[in-house]
């Protein structure tokens, strides 16, 4: 990590084609369908400035901000995997010639993406990805493939959201645990006096693009100023998850726990959670053929753990209940996600609160799970 | 097969182990040895259960006769296994056939006189029921293994 | 095997199709490259290929010591198995792996070995007992306990014959029903245990079968003597890439493709008891 430097909010947009000078599509927040949403952009223009996006429980709802900030909101509605894995992609073709069967692999070469604001707990969600990906005993090829091309772009966050808990999880607001995360530039948007960006370049190439940016080294007020900032968004976080204690108590006696039948009872398996959950990465396979079956192919598709289908072996499912299904998710993401992959399944984003069509809350389910093992504990 | 006295072969044997000398006594005074040919039956369904077997050789199947389809065979006892334990509960009538299959040497309690005695010194009523109980409940629970058709189309 | 490839089948000739059972055959294929086969663990399974179809894990149950084929024992039960047990000689599938974690051979030397099957979980135990027949000085008494629906459900009857008249091994069938000219034994697989002579402390126990099975089987074993870490289990869930990548086979902490399929027991006693894990 170099020194700081300031780059001016009238010059923050040359980022955009210099990046597109060097091959990259840019990817960044922009408002779709009401929301904000992360989606491939032209020009710095398309950037949410001057908006956030409100985000409680079963609710998101996108209101002006008259500070102009242009990262000035949370999360959006989706996390960055999708474009790292997307949601349906081509493992290989498949076809029959003189009785015998060839398989072709899909290879269309991976896109250069650039990751524009990219937020600290979304930075940890892809260290997550990259673990469970790139340092497998097999590694993922394809992910593999779109991640050595990617540029990141990551954003300190000074405006979390109600659903927001990355202060309970480490992972923000803002960049602390240097070693864990990669970017190629860390940006902290300056609205105290000059509308203005603090930038760290966290790479060679982080240097590079830095370099083609009208900058000015950062001064103390800069620094003064951050400062202020993200300790105002750590103060300001609404919610809570007692991380440590969870994990405990998920591997513990929580497996037979009541809390998983009233949780059930409200879920409606939607799989809303685990589309959205930036370190959620379960896919399936897909076998297709054309009518005169002549060729074939397999795709890998986005699935969820809440599926009826997700757990299926000959007889049935395994996890035939949504309460089994719930428990499943949360024990993954709080608990066996650790074990697997040594690093947390749960960054406190809060997407899956905001975007669950019935409110439900991890943190709450986390609460009342470590309540009722107080509880018995005691009467032991 | 060696020849041993009965109450030798009483006393020796797993399902008779930790028993009193007296109860012991009362044992052998209702044991007689029994030889089985193939095909032979040990217990027909229906009939009153008067004895139990403690089989020393060969081996038994347990079966169910269906109209329909013949009859099927749901267990198998052998060496050491007991047969038999209608004649401890009322009405003491037997619940299934049983037949020899090969030859089976068995020794044959007469039930009645066991009754009788477990009446008479509730003690030694005691101990048989101590070693019936767990008999029982391992007769069961492999029944409800196979109720459960683990190896079935439909299974799980 | 690189990480590209990792996704993409090995085309294989299907040699022959022997019918072990009314609904169950077994395979004789032949991977266009071998490479990655030409070692694999007893235990280890595949994802076949079944053209445009789908794709399945399946246990290899052939000899590890057989080179140029693989051999896999399938019972056709849905749309998927039924389209590869109605593929013939000749037909082309694919496959892929070997995948996962097999029996553990070199732990078992020196011992005793219990062998405990169910139904179609005798064909994940084959190789292992090809095994040690093949280095029979390496192993001490092998017992083979396999428990099938009925007497016409027994697979590789045989070969039942010949192994039992192999040195120092006791094979005992049984069926869950048999008609009354059935004159083997019948009772489910843990009625055989009070026919055994079990030294606990020399004895490895691996088994394999449906879950339910293996659940009363280890507790019977426990109770016999031997401790979590004697006992070895195969367990099954909905294996997708085989490589840990899909989630599908979570069992726990524990991905079944990777960490398993078999598993010493004390990594999974803790769960095995827990609904719809």
């Amino acid at each position: 990590m170099g020194p700081a430097f300031v780059v001016a909010r009238e010059d923050l947009p040359d980022l955009v084609p210099l990046l597109q000078q060097s091959g990259y599509q840019v990817i960044a927040p922009t408002l779709r369908q009401g929301a904000i949403a992360y989606a491939p952009v032209q020009s710095f223009d398309e950037l949410p400035a001057g908006w956030t996006m409100e985000q409680d429980a079963g609710r998101a709802r996108l209101t002006r901000r008259p500070d102009g900030m242009v990262f000035g909101h949370a999360v959006g509605a989706q996390s960055w995997k999708r474009w790292l894995r997307p949601p349906a992609q081509t493992l290989f073709t498949a076809f029959r010639e003189n009785g015998r069967t060839h398989i072709r692999p899909n290879d269309t070469a991976p896109p250069k993406l650039a990751l524009f604001g990219v937020r600290p707990c979304d930075l940890h969600a892809l260290a997550a990805l990259d673990r469970v990906f790139l340092d497998a005993a097999i590694p993922d090829g394809p992910y593999a493939a779109v991640r050595a091309s990617t540029v990141v772009i990551a954003v300190n966050c000074g405006t979390p959201a109600d659903t927001c808990f990355c202060t309970s999880m480490e992972t923000g607001p803002a960049v602390t645990r240097q070693a864990e995360v990669k970017y190629d530039l860390l940006l902290t948007e300056l609205t105290d006096g000059a509308h203005r960006f603090m930038v760290l370049a966290g790479s060679d190439l982080g240097r590079t693009l830095l370099a083609g940016l009208k900058t000015a080294p950062a001064t103390e007020e800069d620094e003064a100023a951050a400062r202020v900032l993200i300790r105002t968004a750590q103060k300001g976080m609404a919610r809570r998850m007692e991380a440590r204690t969870a994990q405990l108590v998920l591997l513990g006696d929580a497996v037979d726990s009541r809390q998983w039948q009233a949780v059930g009872a409200r879920c409606l398996a939607c799989t809303n959670c685990t589309m959205v959950c930036p370190t959620c990465f379960c896919t399936s396979l897909e076998d297709g053929s054309s009518v005169d079956g002549a060729t074939a192919w397999r795709k890998r598709v986005s699935d969820s753990c809440f599926t009826q289908s997700f757990s299926y072996i000959h007889g049935g499912s395994v996890r035939a209940t949504i309460p089994a299904r719930y428990r499943q998710w949360m024990m993954h993401k709080l608990a066996t996600y650790r074990e697997q992959f040594q690093v947390q399944g749960c960054t406190g984003c809060g997407r899956c609160i905001a975007w669950c069509p019935v409110g439900i809350d991890i943190t709450e389910v986390a609460r009342a799970l470590i309540a009722e093992s107080a509880r018995a504990e005691e009467a032991r | 097969m060696k020849t041993e006295t009965l109450e030798a072969v009483l006393k020796t044997h797993p399902f008779l182990g930790g028993l009193a000398e007296h109860h012991l006594h009362s044992l052998v005074s209702c044991a007689k040895n029994v030889r089985f040919e193939d095909g032979d039956y040990l217990s027909r369904e229906g009939e009153q259960a008067d004895v139990f077997y403690l089989i020393r050789e060969g081996e038994v199947a347990v079966e169910i006769r269906l109209p329909e389809k013949g009859g099927i065979r749901v267990d198998t006892l052998g060496a050491d296994d007991i047969l038999g334990w209608s004649w401890i509960i009322a009405p003491y009538v037997w619940h299934y056939d049983t037949r020899a299959v090969g030859v089976v040497r068995a020794l044959v309690l007469d039930a009645k006189c066991l009754r009788n005695k477990s009446e008479a010194d509730h003690d030694l009523g005691y101990e048989l029921l101590k070693r019936f109980a767990p008999l029982i409940e391992q007769r069961l629970s492999s029944t409800r293994m196979q109720l459960l058709d683990v190896y079935g189309r439909g299974a799980s | 095997m690189t990480a590209p490839d990792s996704f993409l089948p090995i085309p294989a000739l299907i040699r022959s199709v022997t019918r072990e059972t009314q609904d169950t055959f077994t395979l004789e294929v032949c991977p266009e490259r071998q490479s990655a086969f030409d070692a694999f663990e007893p235990g280890q399974f595949s994802m076949i290929y079944v053209f445009g179809v789908a794709e399945l894990p399946i246990s290899i149950s052939g000899d590890p010591a057989k080179q140029n084929s693989l051999t896999y024992t399938v019972r056709g039960v849905g749309k998927a198995t039924n389209a590869l047990v109605n593929s013939g000689r000749n037909d082309w599938i694919g496959v892929r792996g070997p995948f996962g974690r097999g029996w553990p051979m070199k732990e078992a030397e020196g011992k005793d070995v219990l062998v405990v099957a169910g139904g179609i979980g005798l064909a994940p135990l084959r190789p292992a007992i090809y095994h040690m027949l093949a280095h029979r000085e390496l192993y001490g008494r092998i017992t083979v306990l396999y428990g099938a629906r009925s007497p016409r459900d027994l697979l590789f009857r045989k070969e039942l014959q010949r192994w039992r008249k192999a040195p120092r091994i006791q094979v005992l069938t049984t069926v869950d029903y048999g008609g009354v000219s059935y004159r083997g034994h019948v009772g489910v697989v843990t009625t055989l245990f009070r026919r055994l002579r079990l030294d606990p402390a020399m004895t490895i126990a691996l088994a394999c079968g449906p879950e339910i099975m293996l659940r009363y089987v280890t507790m019977d074993l426990e109770s016999r003597g031997l401790t979590q870490d004697d006992i070895y289990i195969s367990m099954e869930r909905n294996m997708k890439c085989g490589t840990g990548l899909c989630g599908h086979c979570q069992f726990a902490s524990a991905f079944v493709c990777k960490d398993g399929p078999v598993f010493p027991f004390r990594s999974v006693a803790k769960w095995i008891h827990k609904y719809e894990v």
